[in-house]
């Protein structure tokens, strides 16, 4: 016992390590993992379930995968994991759909500039982002001369569009279009005008009484029942108009909910200050109420983006419907777990990175009101 | 619901005026659309898939084929316009498609009800059931108290219905909307029995991990001829339809093939064969073609039996035998009134 406690002034103690166990990874693992019974049992039995799920998952994605193969027959003499070589094969349909092998790299680029035309619409912090603006106004126009053709370009058909090209084209045709459209007729249903109220009332409420499905069939089938005769009304035209009106009556309903949560002090103030109805609602009502209304408003665009594999009922040829199709090919027949799971990949990256920009702007937003 | 109910009724009302307005001259439209609208299964191993480069194959996509060659003069100009068994007839009669070919049997109903003309059959079926070979079952009537798996819209949950019906046996029916879900279905164990028309399980057997562990039973329970089928009121595209099924058929029967057509077409002392191929007659311009739309049909994706053994038959890995789809001359029921 040659050590001698040290005696140190008032107040000029070092601190000291925690005790063991209360430290590192043993306090870590004591309250997340086994602060009490009841969290003891629960990790417990999740170790064991990831040990049951995990390796067999592992083994069939990765391990066990065959990536080359020229068809089933020769995947499953290889291994008996994933038959790879299939999205492989398939790859280029999965994404472009019929359209023409040599203007493809036209829905590339329209792919490229839909993601430049994005970053000034959706971050405030880049620069020049003024001109940036003026082009994303533009991108419709240019996308849509890339994709259709004309004007030096070879033309291509609206029915060779199709794979995880015809979803994005739907998507965000209906996403960009939905919300201006949803916002008017939220404000339509909150006005004092007798016939913008009923009209925007009716509107809404007739699109929510409808599934989506019997509109796209409608859409499809019944509107040449109705045209004259020898009318031609592009399918995808119609497709986009459809789903456009469907997301904004969902899309004015949440944010209806939103502009009902602004005070009624906030209108009160607007108009005391002299503005006119539409400069209140851009400058004072709106921005809060589309502030609150953010979750909902994704969530509707999530759900519109998941709704776009509905195109498949109508004879459109979507991702879904191009991977059904590919599994009829004889030489790749039953390979169904391999194209869902690939399916489910795109549409997990698609509306993950919409709910996390979601996330992103809940944050910036709400400086002052966190709690 | 009210209101969905509204749309149905007012299709309903509308019907009758809108399918006779855009069945006046199918062949004219076609013909200034320069592209033959052909509906087909969205995916049905053997009659219609995509293949890699994002091109329609399959025994019915080359009866497409066949009739644009015909019409148009050129098998390339068909679009595909993919169709689920509840959509097919929609899209048929309102006009977004101008020909059916897609393994659609043919019944009093359709035929009568529904509006439809059906213009021959290209593939006799009929309806079976597959089990596996574990459950022991001998005979469909073994399988009282069975899951069974079944395609909803389709004649067979019908039939399905009728069977067990007449037959005093209790079901539990798994309602599926494509072929590709009830072999997962199958496969996983939901469902003893998968029951579809006899190609259908034989195609779907193929693609199993062990075929051998799986036995369709002896009873056809029922017949499904397929065949193609057009909007009813327009009798001459009926017929054009009609004569380029039957020209294949013909074609077999008298020996032109894809490699000797262009050889017979020069000539040949069998006046039915010249006759047909245009060196004898017109019988093209009757039916508002070119004289040698066989000629184009044949070159294009072959005869009846070149079309059979390339998509369906014993080499290919759907593997079916001919079966009632050999000639009459050889003992099948494909038989073709005559070129005259």
């Amino acid at each position: 016992m040659s050590e001698v406690a040290q005696t140190y002034p008032p107040g000029q103690h070092p601190d000291m390590p925690p005790p063991a166990g209360q430290r590192g990874l043993m306090l870590w693992l004591r309250t997340n993992l086994f602060s009490s019974w009841v969290n003891t049992l629960m990790t417990v039995v999740a170790v064991y379930l990831l040990y049951k799920i995990v390796p067999p998952i592992l083994d069939w994605a990765v391990l066990d995968a065959v990536m080359n193969a020229a068809n089933r027959n020769e995947c499953r003499e290889i291994a008996q994991g994933a038959c790879w070589a299939f999205i492989k094969d398939r790859f280029s349909i999965l994404v472009y759909g019929f359209y023409p092998s040599d203007e493809r790299w036209r829905v590339n680029m329209a792919f490229i500039l839909l993601c430049l035309a994005l970053v000034p619409v959706l971050f405030d912090n880049v620069p020049f982002r003024k001109p940036g603006m003026i082009f994303s106004a533009a991108y419709p126009f240019i996308a849509g001369w890339l994709l259709l053709g004309g004007l030096g370009l070879t033309p291509v058909g609206t029915d060779e569009f199709g794979g995880m090209m015809l979803n994005t084209v739907v998507g965000v045709t209906g996403i960009a279009f939905s919300l201006p459209l949803g916002i008017l007729l939220a404000l339509g249903r909150q006005s004092h005008l007798p016939i913008v109220k009923s009209c925007s009332v009716c509107f809404i409420e007739f699109i929510r009484g409808v599934p989506l499905i019997t509109l796209l069939f409608v859409a499809s089938t019944m509107l040449n029942y109705f045209l004259p005769p020898g009318t031609t009304f592009d399918l995808l035209l119609r497709v986009l108009i459809m789903v456009t009106l469907f997301a904004s009556g969902y899309i004015a309903e949440v944010v209806r909910g939103g502009l009902q949560a602004i005070p009624k002090g906030q209108y009160e103030a607007a108009d005391s200050m002299g503005l006119k109805y539409w400069q209140s609602m851009r400058l004072i009502v709106l921005p809060q109420a589309l502030k609150i209304s953010i979750p909902g408003i994704v969530n509707t665009f999530i759900g519109l983006f998941k709704d776009t594999t509905l195109v498949l009922i109508i004879g459109l040829l979507d991702v879904l419907g191009i991977g059904k199709s590919s599994l009829a090919d004889a030489q790749w027949n039953g390979l169904s777990n391999e194209i869902y799971v690939s399916i489910a990949i795109f549409f997990f990256i698609a509306c993950f990175g919409m709910s996390r920009y979601s996330i992103y702007l809940e944050n910036k937003l709400d400086k002052g009101y966190k709690r | 619901m009210k209101k969905t109910a509204f749309i149905s009724a007012a299709a309903a009302a509308v019907m009758a005026i809108g399918a006779t307005a855009a069945n006046a001259a199918t062949l004219e439209d076609v013909r200034k659309n320069g592209e033959l609208r052909c509906v087909v299964s969205t995916g049905l191993a053997g009659f219609a898939y995509t293949d890699s480069a994002g091109v329609y194959q399959g025994f019915d996509a080359d009866f497409c084929r066949a009739t644009a060659a015909a019409v148009l003069g050129d098998p390339s100009k068909v679009k595909f316009v993919p169709a689920t068994g509840k959509t097919r007839f929609t899209i048929l009669n309102s006009g977004e498609g101008d020909v059916l070919w897609r393994n659609t049997t043919w019944t009093f109903v359709r035929d009568v009800d529904v509006k439809l003309t059906f213009v021959g059959v290209n593939y006799y079926d009929g309806q079976g059931f597959m089990v596996p070979k574990s459950l022991g079952v001998k005979s469909a009537k073994d399988l009282d108290g069975a899951t069974v798996c079944i395609q909803t819209g389709t004649t067979t949950e019908l039939n399905l219905a009728d069977f067990f019906r007449t037959n005093k046996i209790k079901y539990e029916p798994v309602p599926i909307e494509t072929n590709d879900e009830s072999r997962t279905n199958y496969l996983a164990g939901r469902c003893d029995v998968y029951t579809t028309d006899a190609s259908g399980l034989a195609a779907t057997r193929s693609t199993f991990p062990t075929p051998k562990d799986h036995v369709i039973l002896p009873e056809i329970i029922s017949k499904e001829p397929l065949g193609p089928a057009v909007r009813q009121g327009d009798d001459a595209w009926a017929d054009t339809v009609r004569w380029v099924l039957n020209a294949t058929l013909a074609a077999e029967e008298l020996g032109i093939t894809k490699a000797n057509v262009a050889e017979l077409a020069k000539g040949t002392n069998n006046p039915e064969i010249n006759r047909m191929l245009g060196t004898e007659g017109d019988l093209g311009a009757m039916l508002g073609l070119e004289k040698d739309w066989v000629v184009k049909v044949i070159s294009a994706v072959g005869n009846y039996g070149e079309i059979f053994d390339r998509h369906i038959g014993p080499s290919t890995d759907i593997a079916l035998e001919r079966g009632l789809n050999a000639l009459w001359t050889n003992g099948g029921l494909q038989y073709t009134p005559p070129f005259r």
